[in-house]
């Protein structure tokens, strides 16, 4: 039996660097799909809050829908129902069918399953925005979008961010559930590292300590970011 | 000799306002008219509608009907969902720069320090560049007595400071006319003669505002007119001496002196 330093070089027959680009691809498509779910629920809460009863309606819908399917099934179904649509638009446009690039799809699927999440986090720190910090920018003539920009959203995001780090934890590790439909994320390489050696301990020990170490590191960053955004908040104790 | 000057449109006029919360007539018919330079207060007991005027004249809240005029120009307004609205955002906006709000609560953007709450508004809405502001905003913040307090954020302040700070704010922007929301309601006693003082100045000197508060004797002290609200109506106007001192009203009367 080879020694976990064997097993663990980055170059072949190294199993290392596998799990490296693994760990890249899923911090890829996590990173991406947690903007794109951002982008989704800060418009999402927007609109639920301001919209008319039709956008309402139709986001209330998504975000009920998103939330009460499994992830998992929602990846099979976004991915497979998600290519044929797509292929189906494309053949009756004359194009040739193509497949998507498992990251583009891991994005889109992951973050559109976010946003419905992150809606409803942004919806709820919305309304903890005090009503008087909005109606003294309106009061001094600051058009909506100003008072959005320089005023709600600042104010807004303190709140948000617990939540927010939430969901970013959650992203990272939903990742993994592409492995599914096999795209070869950290634990796929993991999975197939651990059945080519039969180290299966070790492999999914490894694979832990990278999730773990993802961790981490994004609560360190969250807390700072969370430091940052309280500014002129006293610190309750 | 007569004279030929065209008679000068009164700093803000606001003609007939009614308003309904509901099916609840909470204003019937206020109006009230300012010339530059005059101190108006509005004195009632709590739900008379005062604030709800106050609120009114800036679109805070929805007017049902009524005519809101600034230096003789109208606002225009067109019938809405819940009564109301502003033809035209921009004009709205132009008018809402030109009128100060200080309000009950303060209203400090907690995320920015004293300076960058006093100059949001020049920066953003008159278009100064930030030093150009900055020198108005420590000039606003020196006349307040804050001047010191410029880095602090408002959480770490008094109530007092902070309403001080709010009238700086306002002050930035060189408003035609001061809206006062109840200024000192919020305050512990000992604070609310550090806030009237600066108002009493602002007076002094020629600011233009309507002041909505419970403060009598200020108010008696300060104002060149009285109203007093009752029930969403002008129950009794004049000079303070005959609001305070020899009212028409019989309800006028009671509640004069029942705050005295």
């Amino acid at each position: 039996m080879d020694s976990a330093f064997d097993l663990l070089a980055l170059s072949p027959p190294g199993w290392g660097g596998n799990l490296l680009m693994g760990l890249l691809r899923t911090l890829q498509i996590a990173v991406g799909a947690y903007a794109l779910g951002l982008v989704i629920g800060l418009l999402g809460a927007l609109g639920k809050l301001h919209g008319g009863p039709v956008l309402r309606w139709g986001l209330e819908f998504y975000t009920t829908v998103i939330r009460a399917i499994p992830e998992l099934v929602l990846i099979l179904l976004l991915y497979y129902a998600g290519t044929d649509l797509l292929n189906i638009v494309r053949e009756s446009m004359g194009l040739e069918r193509m497949d998507i690039s498992g990251l583009w799809a891991g994005i889109y699927v992951i973050g559109l399953v976010q946003g419905a999440y992150s809606t409803e986090v942004f919806r709820g720190a919305f309304q903890s925005v005090p009503h008087g910090q909005v109606e003294a920018g309106r009061a001094m003539g600051l058009r909506p979008l100003t008072v959005l920009r320089r005023i709600t959203l600042p104010i807004m995001l303190p709140y948000a961010l617990p939540g927010l780090s939430n969901l970013w934890l959650i992203t990272t590790k939903d990742t993994a559930l592409l492995a599914v439909v096999g795209f070869s994320e950290l634990a796929l390489e993991t999975r197939q590292a651990a059945g080519a050696t039969r180290e299966y301990f070790m492999f999914y020990m490894v694979a832990g300590g990278l999730y773990l170490a993802v961790t981490l590191v994004s609560t360190l960053g969250f807390g700072l970011l969370e430091r940052r955004l309280r500014r002129g908040q006293p610190s309750q104790t | 000799m007569p004279d030929d000057t065209p008679p000068q449109p009164p700093a803000i006029e606001v003609r007939d306002l009614h308003k309904y919360f509901g099916t609840a007539h909470v204003l019937r018919g206020v109006g009230v008219r300012a010339e530059d330079g005059d101190v108006v207060s509005l004195i009632g007991s709590s739900g008379s509608g005062k604030s709800t005027f106050l609120r009114c004249i800036n679109m805070l809240e929805t007017p049902s009907s009524g005519q809101i005029f600034l230096g003789g120009e109208e606002l225009d307004l067109k019938p809405g969902r819940t009564g109301l609205v502003p033809k035209n955002r921009r004009q709205l906006e132009g008018f809402r720069s030109r009128l100060g709000m200080v309000f009950q609560s303060f209203n400090l953007w907690q995320h920015m320090t004293v300076l960058q709450n006093v100059i949001e508004g020049p920066v953003q809405i008159l278009g100064l560049s930030r030093a150009e502001a900055t020198d108005r905003a420590e000039a606003h913040l020196a006349r307040v007595g804050l001047w010191e307090k410029r880095d602090a954020y408002p959480a770490y302040l008094s109530g007092g400071q902070q309403q001080r700070v709010a009238i700086a704010r306002a002050l930035a922007m060189d408003p035609r006319v001061m809206l006062f929301d109840e200024p000192t309601s919020a305050l512990d006693p000992e604070l609310v003669g550090e806030v009237l003082k600066v108002i009493r100045e602002l007076a002094d000197e020629g600011r233009t505002m309507l002041l909505v508060t419970h403060e009598m004797r200020f108010a008696r002290d300060v104002s060149s007119r009285v109203l007093y609200l009752h029930q969403g109506q002008i129950e009794e106007e004049g000079p303070p001496a005959q609001v305070f001192g020899d009212p028409l009203s019989d309800r006028c009367r009671a509640f004069v002196a029942s705050v005295h």
